[in-house]
């Protein structure tokens, strides 16, 4: 064994291999990947209860589940994805592996509290499982009131408890993130140097720390008010039902940004480095993701339209929601932008990120339908806002996961995976996802509820589309899962900079050394200074 | 059923047109978008395409009049979008001034329907073609909401408020009605058939049957007016206790804050159920709450009978 040790430098793999070092370790990286761990298995959870809903779905009558199994499938599938995949994927899997590489910095600002903020993180997701395996949960992932505090006879506390203890995560890796950005960075990083990944993150942890506390004392309402009857949203006593809708929102669509931001950062390095170019107007950029974190709290009342609110604060809200749609406009624009006169290497993370480009268009674009007040009438509750947010969450915040992880990949294993399987996947990802939700905007607008576990006939046509697309989608995501285990054993070593990216993070070796860097790096120059280099000019 | 595969739900209404032409025209504005900039990407990926990985792409780092060109384009097409969609949003959520009432409660996991002649029908709702009609709904137990694609009309039912809906259908024939807002195990069981009859038809309907063996909905406020002994304080002079509730539909109500509210339906609801929220100016809070002494469909009644009665004590007949 020795020799071997000899022969293999040093990394952050192998210079411990206990368990122990593993579960008590401090280092950035290690935490990232005992995250991707958890966030992959959660993916897989939440990915089977989505197979079993399009099954379910394949024909109008209710004939492979009970109308109780079917609810619980379709909560359980949001519940899932949304507080332990979507959430955290970008942001605590790669930002907690790459954002201190990205700086310079050995580490995060408080190593301790970061693997704090995963046996937080993990200890919530086993109370969810928890619940899942006493029978599950069937309020939808938005536990609205007062189904949630008195219908449903699922269990609602113990999921709302695993939630709840899984926002204290996110706040403490919010707080991390944040004094690392700001104290951490290495000598000559300035605010206008940092990737526009760093942005993203930074914008992001603003979101977190603001935004989940108010989830959180919402679910602790939500627990009282199911244990002890307090009337907070019961109208038998005094209470207001809607009230539930206003601080969930308040939260859980600033959390959208939590989810869209971190994707959009990757995306703009992605970009990039595959184009060998500047992402045009790099400020621009920068800052529309602070005005969306920003305007992303002034905006939640938008899903709330046929609720019962002032049709006179509803306009407000219209508004606010149009407005927070051109920042987001100004990044696709600056990114395609970005491709033009640029030389452009096809691979895998960059069909990828074009993968991204599409389905967040479309993404967006769909929600111009929602904020318009006289289409939301109509359209809200419909499949047309399951497939809205599905372009977002999936086709954008997931499409944007699966590029990071494979441009980082090589860094955090130092191996390389095979480039013609990653472009099939990206590929079948693409195809298969349109399939599956594009119809779903037709049947939206053709009347076809949400949560709906059987169906009139005349739906069935556009419903088998989506199931058969959902095979297609289910493939793109396993094969990525095979390609990338192969390449841990049989993947060609990638060494320090396969993409010949700019970047910190590629100065040191793959894997990276324990404490990241041998001397403390110093920048002298903007995050993308392709054209500095000594190469061919396109 | 697969013969009437459409993009398009029926037009069933005079909302529905309105609705189905911003749906093109938002379409039509995104498409463009969406078309320029995949054309974009598109082109450049393969345009611009570099199979060594080796070159490296123009020192190009931005244009400040690009930014703002297409920060502000988009943002005024924005507005005009809001401003059509808001436009509509109006059409949608003001009912015109005559329409024909029908009272609604949704529970898990049915709709009952009350119509003002006394018919009552579950899961089934019968509207002449060619006159407005409103329905007020509540829900009894969880949220639940109230969606007719072909009308393209959709609002929550919520517990311990009233909402409302109103339409006028265009088109004979029957349509969905779906319940929109989950609310456990049957919620895709909520389901229902709207029929859209000629009028005479559902003049017919409307009185026939065994519609008037408990009278119309304002003989059954009546009753319970009486019967819950409403009539001792509410006395049509004003002299009572409470304040009479001749006119008191659709007037302004100053409260013992200072406060004015409009009597609507939620008001009066309100103040039957939680007696103690909201006190006329000059009254003692001494009316008891009639909440679990009176179901929804009693609640509709009481309020039809005094949407009936007008300043001066006069019943009028209910609008027919």
């Amino acid at each position: 064994m020795e020799t071997i040790v000899y022969e293999e430098p040093t990394t952050y793999l192998n210079h411990q291999h206990s368990v122990a070092s593993w579960l008590l370790t401090y280092d950035h990286k290690r935490i990232g990947i005992l995250y991707l761990i958890v966030v992959t298995f959660a993916f897989f959870l939440g990915g089977i209860f989505a197979t079993l809903i399009r099954l379910e779905l394949a024909t109008p009558a209710g004939d492979l589940f009970s109308a109780d199994v079917y609810n619980r499938m379709f909560t359980m599938h949001g519940v899932t994805m949304v507080f332990f995949v979507l959430v955290p994927a970008v942001p605590a899997v790669l930002g907690n592996f790459v954002m201190p590489l990205m700086i310079g910095a050995k580490d995060v600002a408080f190593p301790k509290l970061n693997l704090l903020s995963w046996y937080v993180f993990t200890i919530g997701f086993i109370f969810t499982v928890a619940s899942m395996i006493l029978g599950g949960v069937d309020t939808g992932w938005t536990f609205y009131t007062p189904y949630s505090s008195q219908g449903s006879e699922s269990n609602v506390l113990l999921t709302g408890i695993g939630v709840f203890i899984t926002g204290f995560s996110s706040i403490l890796t919010g707080v991390n993130f944040m004094v690392t950005i700001h104290r951490m960075r290495a000598p000559g990083m300035t605010w206008f140097r940092l990737p526009l990944f760093i942005w993203a993150l930074y914008s992001t942890a603003l979101v977190m720390v603001l935004g989940t506390p108010v989830i959180a004392i919402t679910l602790l309402m939500l627990v009282l008010e199911r244990g002890l009857h307090l009337g907070i949203f019961d109208p038998r006593l005094g209470g207001d039902p809607v009230l539930f809708q206003h601080l969930f929102w308040f939260y859980s669509h600033p959390a959208v940004y939590i989810m869209i931001l971190p994707p959009m950062g990757v995306i703009s390095e992605v970009i990039a480095c595959f184009s060998r170019k500047n992402v045009f107007g790099y400020s621009f950029v920068a800052f529309s993701s602070l005005a969306i974190a920003v305007f992303g709290f002034l905006v939640w009342a938008h899903h709330l339209f046929v609720a019962g609110i002032s049709p006179y604060s509803a306009l407000i809200f219209s508004f606010l929601s149009f407005a927070v749609a051109i920042p987001s406009a100004v990044k696709t624009f600056n990114w395609t932008a970005t491709l033009y006169e640029g030389a452009i290497w096809w691979k895998t993370p960059m069909m990828f990120a074009f993968g991204f480009l599409g389905l967040f268009l479309i993404g967006g674009l769909t929600g111009l339908f929602l904020a318009s007040l006289g289409l939301d009438v109509h359209l809200t509750d419909t499949y047309f806002v399951v497939a809205h947010f599905h372009y977002i969450m999936v086709g954008g915040a997931i499409m944007g996961y699966f590029a990071g992880l494979h441009y980082w990949w090589p860094k955090i294993t130092g191996r390389m995976y095979n480039d013609t399987l990653g472009k099939l996947a990206a590929l079948l990802i693409f195809v298969g996802f349109n399939l599956t939700f594009g119809p779903q905007f037709i049947l939206g607008y053709l009347g076809m509820p949400r949560r709906y576990h059987v169906y009139p006939p005349e739906f069935q046509v556009l419903n088998v589309l989506s199931s058969a697309g959902a095979s297609i989608l289910a493939v793109g995501y396993v094969l990525p899962a095979l390609y990338f285990l192969y390449s841990l054993k049989f993947g060609a070593e990638a060494g320090a900079n396969p993409w010949k990216a700019t970047g910190l993070e590629w100065t040191t070796q793959s894997p990276p050394l324990p404490e990241n860097f041998r001397t403390t790096p110093v920048v002298t120059e903007g995050a993308y200074a392709y054209s500095k280099r000594e190469m061919r000019v396109a | 059923m697969f013969s009437g595969f459409s993009l398009f739900p029926t037009q069933a209404s005079t909302l529905a047109p309105e609705i189905d032409n911003l749906y093109l025209g938002v379409i039509l504005i995104t498409a463009f978008f969406a078309i320029v900039v995949v054309v974009c990407v598109t082109y450049f990926a393969i345009k611009y395409r570099d199979h060594t990985g080796d070159k490296i792409g123009a020192p190009i780092t931005g244009s400040v009049p690009l930014e703002l060109g297409w920060s502000l384009i988009p943002f005024v097409i924005a507005i005009g979008i809001f401003v059509w969609a808001s436009i509509v949003f109006f059409h949608i959520v003001r009912a015109p001034d005559q329409t024909l009432e029908i009272y609604s409660t949704g529970k898990r996991w049915m709709w009952r329907f009350q119509h003002i002649d006394g018919q009552r029908e579950i899961n089934e709702l019968h509207v002449p073609v060619g006159r407005a009609v409103r329905v007020v709904f509540t829900s009894e137990d969880v949220l639940h909401d109230l969606f007719i694609p072909a009308f393209r009309v959709k609002a929550d039912a919520v517990p311990g408020r009233y909402s409302a809906i109103w339409f006028e259908p265009t088109r004979v024939g029957e349509y969905h009605l779906f319940c929109a807002e989950y609310c456990g195990t049957r919620h895709s069981g909520m389901i229902g058939t709207v029929y859209v009859m000629e009028a005479a038809d559902y003049q017919a309907w409307a009185s026939g049957g065994g519609a008037t063996a408990g009278g119309t909905l304002v003989q059954r406020g009546e009753g319970l007016f009486t019967q819950l002994a409403c009539v001792t304080c509410h006395l049509p002079d004003g002299t009572g206790r409470g304040p009479s509730l001749a006119g008191v539909y659709g007037s302004q109500v100053t409260l013992e804050s200072g406060e004015t509210v409009t009597a609507d339906e939620s008001y009066l609801r309100e103040s039957i159920l939680m007696s103690q929220a909201k006190t006329v100016k000059g009254y003692e809070h001494i009316m008891p709450t009639f909440q679990g002494l009176i179901n929804e469909d009693g609640v509709a009644a009481l309020i039809e009978y005094i949407k009936s009665l007008q300043a001066g004590g006069n019943r009028v007949a209910s609008a027919q």
